[in-house]
């Protein structure tokens, strides 16, 4: 790390050891560990996904009996949601591009951020063992009493696990802030930062104000399980409702943790490829802030059948309403610049439509959740699935892809197949919403969710939606293939290869270990393209 | 403290300009972990304040059991601790190392002391039967099932404390072994300032426990 960085090195070849990259602390190095990581439990959490849409093939409950049905789909919903989406932008390409777009060495704490790889290495770990060991079957939620009092699984396990990971969010999102606040490059004022900054910026809030209320509600159950302490059994004194609502408290603004980068993905990319500034750019910086805020006011929508109080209900109904206002200045922002923009449909840009499409189908069947009367209907029906799938899955995984897209000749300075990348993104589009949209209507019509059986006359939606999963499955595969055959054989990326703006593309391709060769000086709004 | 003489100190980190800069970020990276943490109580808190809400006269039996005057004494001992800390970041800030290891000394001794008085109230408890399982027994209790609630809360809420007292005398017992090697200085001692904020507010939340456990309804109305 003391030699000066000669022109032609760069952070990947500073040092080819399994050490340096064990113990580095460069925040590029660690966010391609966390693409490592966060890709490995992606593919064991669509594993269980695959097993689930194999069973529904038929009605009868015939490949698997029903308590192995519900420890694949706890362990599905464990894995995508605390190892998967969560992580996966703000740590991947966060890490990555956070201290670069503000022109900052690295983010402030770089041995902390090491850390927190660590940390989500070892809830990993626990996560793991706790599935060698006969799995978990509470479902990700863990509801009490069932998690605390009955459940005969690997409970205490994964929770640790989630709790130990939990930190690991906390952490990157300290580093965030703080790194925000003191380490932007002389110019780089507030409102001169990428919109991907504001979003992270908030992604962190939640990282920071929510995980904790998570972790110290895990505390509580694992207490209920090894130490017989009752805050949530009513045998013992205790309330289960209470575990639901803080539950909720985090588990509902982790959502925005996941869409929110995924957000700041969009600005960028919208922006890069119309050639034009952003529309409205002070309101999309504080539509996330406002998202977050309004967020940890909501969680009460996911109890409206848990004994809550009515008035109480309507108050989270009409506050569930206010988040999709945020929501929609950034899809109208995001129109409006696209409009008169000189548009080019590289393979990034796929995916911004394919995210503009999956979030308003989302977003718009969040409002029917959000309607007290209609959500009384479908509550625990395939219809809430569809739903968080459209928005948590379908919205989150086409940015973390559109935006691995955009960012890799930058991130290892190779470029990829332009036409295998347009078609994957097209697969993918495809795939999704053969695979969630029959499930809205098997969902309307009565279908519960976390069954493996259910009446015939739901077969025909349900092949539908396997069907898709495996043209889902084809989707996500190909991008696995061509990105690393770039790597290979892919031709030499320059420093900016889509002639877009921002410090991230002003360094070389990949970046030298210090980001800059001199450090940047900023001088010019954001996003300042010719129109 | 700025200038191309800072920028020499070796105690600076690469990526940052000046130790200004450094101090700055680290000071505001643990205020944010304070805020973490006052989140991570707080569901406890929450939950406490739920509980004793709906089952108030439960809840006042129970703290009826639990001892006034040690509370109480592990209390001043706690106030006093944040002064000698407190002295610590202050005999930093002027470089004076024997004075630090002095006070982050007593800052260690009153921990430790805080953490025996704490063992000898649960010992009592253990032998009183009130704590939570099977072996639970409150006699002439009119609500023996809150009551018990009243204790799993208090528990976990006084535990989790002491075992950040715990992890706050680890962090003094580093700072004691890097003062006496002279690691600070007039221009650098942020190990000192960042986890002084952090012993503060471990004393805090014990502030916030002792009344919401011991004090509340102790002359109140019970029986």
């Amino acid at each position: 790390m003391d030699t000066a960085a000669t022109p032609h090195s760069n952070y990947l070849t500073d040092g080819y050891g399994l050490k340096s990259w064990l113990l580095t602390r460069d925040h590029k190095r660690i966010g391609l560990l966390y693409l490592l990581s966060v890709s490995a439990f992606f593919v064991l959490g669509a594993v269980f996904a695959g097993l689930i849409r194999l069973e529904l093939m038929t009605p009868a409950g015939d490949l698997v009996e029903s308590d192995v049905y519900n420890k694949i789909f706890t362990m599905h919903g464990v894995i995508m949601v605390f190892f998967f989406l969560i992580p996966a932008i703000p740590a991947v390409l966060g890490n990555f591009l956070l201290p670069i777009m503000i022109g900052a060495k690295d983010l402030a704490f770089p041995r902390l951020n090491l850390l927190s790889w660590y940390i989500y290495t070892v809830g990993g770990v626990f996560t793991l063992w706790a599935l060698v060991n006969g799995g978990v079957d509470t479902g990700w939620t863990f509801y009490t009493p069932y998690s605390s009092a009955f459940s005969n699984s690997n409970v205490a396990l994964v929770v640790v696990g989630i709790f130990i990971n939990g930190f690991s969010s906390i952490l990157t999102g300290l580093n965030f802030i703080v790194t925000v606040h003191k380490m932007r490059a002389p110019g780089m004022t507030w409102f001169r930062m990428p919109l991907f900054v504001w979003a992270h910026y908030a992604t962190a809030l939640i990282f920071v104000l929510g995980t904790p209320v998570i972790a110290i509600t895990l505390v509580m159950v694992a207490a209920e399980r090894l130490l017989h302490l009752g805050i949530f059994d009513p045998k013992l004194g205790g309330d289960p409702v209470l575990f639901q609502h803080l539950f909720w408290f985090y588990s509902h603004p982790a959502v925005y943790i996941m869409i929110l980068p995924a957000m700041g993905v969009m600005s960028e990319l919208v922006a890069a490829f119309s050639r034009k500034r952003i529309f409205g750019y002070e309101f999309v910086a504080f539509s996330s802030l406002a998202i977050a805020v309004v967020g940890f006011l909501v969680w009460g929508h996911h109890m409206f059948v848990s004994s809550q109080s009515v008035y109480a209900a309507m108050a989270f109904s009409l506050l569930s309403y206010l988040v999709a206002i945020p929501s929609a200045i950034k899809v109208f922002n995001w129109a409006a610049t696209l409009f008169k923009g000189s548009i080019s449909f590289e393979a990034p840009m796929i995916y911004v439509f394919g995210f503009i499409g999956l979030f308003l189908i989302g977003g718009l069947t969040g409002l029917f959740l959000a309607a007290l009367a209609v959500d009384v209907h479908v509550t625990d029906t395939y219809f809430v699935v569809a739903h968080f799938h459209y928005i948590m899955v379908g919205g989150t995984i086409m940015m973390y892809l559109g935006g691995i897209h955009y960012w890799w000749p930058k991130i290892f300075g190779k470029l990829y197949h332009q036409g295998m990348a347009r078609v994957s993104a097209v697969v993918i589009f495809i795939g999704f919403n053969l695979t969630f949209f029959p499930q809205f209507i098997v969902g309307y019509l009565g279908m519960p969710r976390r069954y493996h059986a259910y009446p015939p006359e739901f077969q025909l939606w349900n092949i539908l939606s396997s069907a898709g999963a495996v043209i889902l499955a084809i989707g996500y595969a190909m991008p696995t293939f061509y990105l690393i055959y770039s790597l290979v054989k892919g031709k030499p990326a320059p420093a900016n290869p889509w002639g877009a703006k921002g410090l991230e593309w002003e360094t070389s391709s990949p970046p030298p270990t210090h980001n800059f060769e001199a450090a940047p000086v900023v001088t010019e709004p954001p996003y300042n393209y010719a129109k | 403290m700025s200038g191309a003489h800072a920028t020499q100190h070796p105690r600076l980190q690469h990526h940052f300009d000046n130790l200004d800069q450094q101090f700055e970020a680290s000071a505001l990276g643990m205020w944010l972990f304070l805020v973490t943490e006052i989140l991570f109580f707080g569901g406890l808190f929450t939950a406490y304040m739920i509980y004793r809400l709906a089952y108030p006269q439960a809840f006042a039996e129970a703290s009826h059991e639990l001892d006034v005057v040690l509370g109480g004494v592990n209390t001043a001992v706690l106030i006093s601790s944040s002064l000698t800390m407190a002295m610590a970041v202050w005999a930093a800030q002027m470089g004076k190392r024997s004075s630090q290891l002095l006070f982050l000394g007593l800052t260690i001794l009153l921990g430790l002391a805080f953490l025996g008085v704490k063992a000898v109230e649960y010992a009592a408890k253990f032998e009183h039967h009130l704590v939570p399982g099977p072996d639970f027994r409150f006699e002439g209790a009119r609500d023996p099932v809150h009551a018990q609630l009243f204790f799993s809360l208090y528990f976990v809420m006084t535990g989790l404390h002491a075992l950040h007292m715990v992890i706050g005398i680890g962090l003094m017992a580093v700072l004691f072994v890097m003062a006496a090697r002279g690691r600070f200085t007039k221009a650098y001692h942020t190990p000192v300032e960042v986890s002084g904020l952090y012993w503060h507010f471990v004393d805090i939340v014990w502030i916030f426990l002792f009344p919401l456990l011991y004090l509340i309804d102790r002359h109140g109305p019970v029986h």
